[in-house]
């Protein structure tokens, strides 16, 4: 197991590594300039020494080679640069929206996990009565649903009914919690509402398929307690996939969340990877799109952990 | 019509006087916070490099220029750190009497050598500051301060627009002893002398400002400070507005987004509107066949019909007046009469289009393809586009609507990689030697995308540049506008129409035609 874990952390860097040459490759394949773009989008006259001297500033006047060389060994040594936009430390431009992201992440995954188990579980153990039919339209209507819209609905409901719309900036939970739950409760909701939709048709069809297996024949001849045969030998088999889909899930909202946070203005990674990609910041979006590789890859690798404590026979060497 | 219109004029002149008038007869109150809406974010903190509304609407209140705009009477000046000046009778010598005890936010006092050491970082910046509107400075020979009240600048040759240059909002003036401690000081540090002193800036979310108590006009500001909240989705702060969360947004709404507050809020918004100094501007690249052929930029122009799109567009679109190269209702501007004798402004609409044909046909040019380059902003860029591409295909010419994201539109627009464009001309100030410039010679303009050469042009911008005779100035402008729009290289479609809507309470604060003037915030205060 140790070995295994080793392994994966090792092989993470290769990964990495990849996706850092090919977001560099693309980004530069992309036409635009921010130069171009910082003092031209709104029509002013600026001499083309001017941005001569701003690239230059940059460090876009220099050849690939040498922008992707001083972009790796700021990388092994922690400087992930500035941003070319604000000229702020990528880090701080991170930090500063990592911690609402994390937040609405983790809320809507509780969110998520608390509706979608009970529900599947349900669903599955109720099959084919009007119990299922309707947790399977409540499941359905998640899906077909988008995040952003039912944001919409959810402002414009709270606007028309009580002429108040969730505080437009963060403030920590630490600090000031009514502020911060008012603030964030209903992207969370609106974001879970779909994510639990996908665990609950996950769950319900995992344990529907466990349920026919021969251990659960077996554990109910011998005169095992229903409630123990779903509790302890259906729900712990059937969590493998729920696991990876919740997993998945969790790893994209940490800046894929990129309309609703425009939807409930939230100052978190999705918008800032938008902002940045339209704005052409190299080393913004570089580091945005190496966090979330990098958040990918652990949260999978957290993911194949978690199997080997589910199901006693997985075994990692 | 005339009817019509004289009812309309009436109208507005009187609600213009009604709102004078109220905000006069009211005594300002004091405290309060202003909470407004930034659509956008400013990069850095240096004036001097910044080109956008959203650096203006944050980080104006923290300084103050040598001149600025009179609002009720713009576009009169009025003096923001000075208190008198004279021009010398050759117009090449400015002289700046400045206000006694002026502090900046440390509480070190300003004087003429924080206005010179300022000039001189715009008019020859040091080595790696940004200096943006350097070119409009380029006149000043030198800067004397002889006391630390006074400063004179020395020109090399006659400006007409060096008091507008002076009230230029992006001029804010720094200290001297900061500069000479780091040239780039302003980039990341805010310290001016403005009415409002810098608290936070939460980057993506918002920028704190409160009261100077120092500051060297008694008795303002009347706001214990503001909040800039920046909310970038369209929907969103149209939602805050309404919510009440924040009391105003200084750049613009759509007549959409008006009329859905006007219905939610009723009398608890006010709603003040003016000509924008923004124009849509189709532009052709002449170096690519057939647009190098006058002919066809020509029967391209005969073929828009300004004043239908104008009404048409007015009603969903934050455009709505038809004028020339400078904006309409502007003392220099060309007034109605004038612009319909101009080649492609008459009113006539079928008479141009049937011209237009023939126009093609002489240029030998059949069934005409082009692909138009557009923004793929919403608003106004594609209602302006669909309408010009409808008015083309009157006089059968097919078009491919062209809608990149900006940083693609801007690449292709200066990179000359397209055939027509829909390019835009916005500026702080009404000002012919900022209008102009998008239309002289490439060479000599870093704006203008058509990539023509027109010597005539560039002698006619010059000679109105130094012409201090208003009179004088104006023929020129006609001149230059008449050759301008016959060449047809580059055509104003339609102006921008700008429309705030805010909440009663705020008050003090007027409308001008640029969402860069007028935010200081000084004389703003809070009913409540």
């Amino acid at each position: 197991m140790l070995r295994y874990t080793i392994n994966r952390i090792l092989l993470m860097i290769p990964t990495l590594l990849g996706v850092a040459v090919l977001v560099f490759l693309l980004l530069r394949a992309m036409p635009g300039d921010i130069v171009e773009l910082r003092f031209m989008m709104e029509g002013g006259q600026v001499s083309p020494e001017t941005l001569a001297i701003e690239r230059a500033r940059l460090g876009l006047d220099k050849s690939l080679w040498w922008q992707f060389y001083d972009w790796m060994t700021g990388i092994f040594v922690g400087d992930f640069g500035t941003s070319m936009w604000t000229g702020r430390p990528v880090i701080d431009e991170i930090a500063s929206r990592l911690q609402l992201s994390l937040q609405v992440a983790i809320m809507a995954t509780i969110l998520a996990v608390v509706i979608a188990l009970p529900l599947g579980t349900i669903s599955a153990l109720y099959k084919d009565t009007w119990i299922d039919h309707l947790i399977r339209v409540f499941a359905i209507a998640g899906l077909a649903v988008p995040s952003f819209w039912l944001g919409m609905l959810i402002i414009l409901g709270l606007l028309y009914s009580f002429n108040w719309i969730p505080p437009l900036t963060f403030v920590p939970i630490y600090v000031d919690p009514w502020h911060n739950l008012s603030q964030l409760i209903w992207p969370a909701m609106a974001v879970g509402y779909r994510y639990s939709a996908v665990a609950t048709r996950m769950t319900r069809s995992t344990i529907l398929e466990v349920l026919q297996e021969d251990y659960i024949r077996t554990a109910r001849a011998k005169g095992v307690f229903e409630r123990l045969v779903v509790s302890r030998h259906a729900m712990r088999n059937a969590m493998l996939p729920v696991v990876t889909v919740v997993g998945l899930e969790f790893a994209f909202l940490i800046g894929g969340l990129v309309v609703t946070e425009q939807v409930f203005n939230l100052n978190g990674l999705g918008k800032l990877f938008v902002e940045t990609v339209t704005r052409a910041d190299y080393t913004m979006v570089q580091a945005l799109v190496m966090l979330v590789a990098a958040f990918f890859i652990f949260v999978n690798f957290v993911v194949d952990l978690l199997y080997a404590v589910l199901d006693p026979r997985i075994r990692y060497r | 019509m005339i009817r019509s219109k004289l009812v309309l004029i009436v109208t507005v002149a009187l609600a213009f006087c009604w709102t004078a008038a109220d905000a006069i007869a009211q005594t300002p109150k004091k405290g309060g916070i202003l909470k407004f809406a930034v659509s956008a974010e400013p990069p850095d903190y240096d004036c001097h490099a910044a080109t956008s509304f959203a650096f203006i609407h944050p980080v104006r209140p923290h300084y103050n220029t040598l001149l600025k705009f009179d609002e009720p009477n713009y576009p009169k000046v009025k003096g923001d750190l000075a208190q008198s000046w004279t021009v010398s009778p050759d117009g090449l010598t400015y002289t700046f009497k400045l206000k006694p005890n002026i502090k900046f936010h440390d509480g070190s006092p300003a004087t003429s050598a924080d206005v010179k050491a300022t000039y001189e970082r715009i008019a020859n910046p040091a080595q790696g500051v940004r200096s943006i509107r350097k070119a409009a400075y380029s006149d000043i020979a030198s800067i004397e301060t002889p006391d630390p009240q006074t400063v004179i600048f020395k020109l090399k040759a006659r400006n007409a627009s060096m008091l507008t240059n002076f009230a230029s909002p992006w001029d804010c003036i720094y200290s001297a002893a900061k500069l000479k401690e780091d040239p780039k000081f302003p980039e990341k540090n805010v310290l001016g002398t403005g009415p409002f002193k810098f608290v936070e800036h939460a980057a993506g979310s918002h920028w704190v400002g409160e009261r100077f108590a120092d500051y060297h006009e008694k008795g303002k500001p009347y706001l214990d400070g503001y909040r800039a909240i920046f909310i970038t989705n369209t929907a969103a702060r149209v939602n805050a507005l309404q919510a009440g969360e924040v009391l105003v947004e200084f750049r613009g709404h759509s007549p959409a987004d008006r009329d859905k507050l006007k219905a939610a809020l009723g009398d608890k918004i006010v709603v003040q509107e003016s000509p924008w100094i923004c124009s849509l501007v189709v532009t052709f690249n002449t170096q690519k066949k057939p647009f190098d052929d006058v002919r066809v930029r020509r029967a391209l122009s005969l073929a828009i019909d300004h004043w239908q799109g104008a009404e048409a567009l007015s009603r969903i679109a934050l455009v709505r007046s038809v004028g020339g190269i400078l904006r309409p209702g502007y003392e220099l501007a060309a007034k109605e009469s004038e612009l319909v004798k101009y080649p492609g402004y008459g009113k006539d609409v079928n008479a141009a289009r049937a011209e237009a044909k023939k126009l093609l046909d002489q240029a030998g040019v059949k069934e005409l393809k082009f692909k138009f380059l557009n923004r793929n902003i919403p608003m106004p860029y594609t209602p302006v586009g669909v309408f010009l591409i409808d008015h083309w295909r009157q006089i059968g010419v097919q078009v491919e609507h062209d809608q990149p994201e900006t940083k693609a539109y801007i690449a292709n627009l200066r990179g000359g990689n397209y055939d027509v464009g829909l390019d835009f001309n916005c500026d702080a100030v009404d000002d012919p030697n900022l209008q102009l410039a998008k239309y002289i010679s490439a060479s000599k303009s870093s704006i203008n995308y058509g990539r023509y050469e027109d010597p005539k042009l560039d002698d006619l911008y010059n000679r109105q540049k130094g012409e201090l005779d208003q009179k004088k100035r104006y023929a020129l402008l006609r001149e230059f506008e008449q050759h301008a729009l016959t060449q047809a290289y580059s055509i104003p479609v339609i102006w921008w129409h700008r429309i705030i809507v805010y909440w009663k309470q705020m008050k003090g604060w007027y409308m001008s035609p640029s969402h860069y003037l007028n935010q200081d915030l000084q004389d703003v205060w809070l009913d409540q």
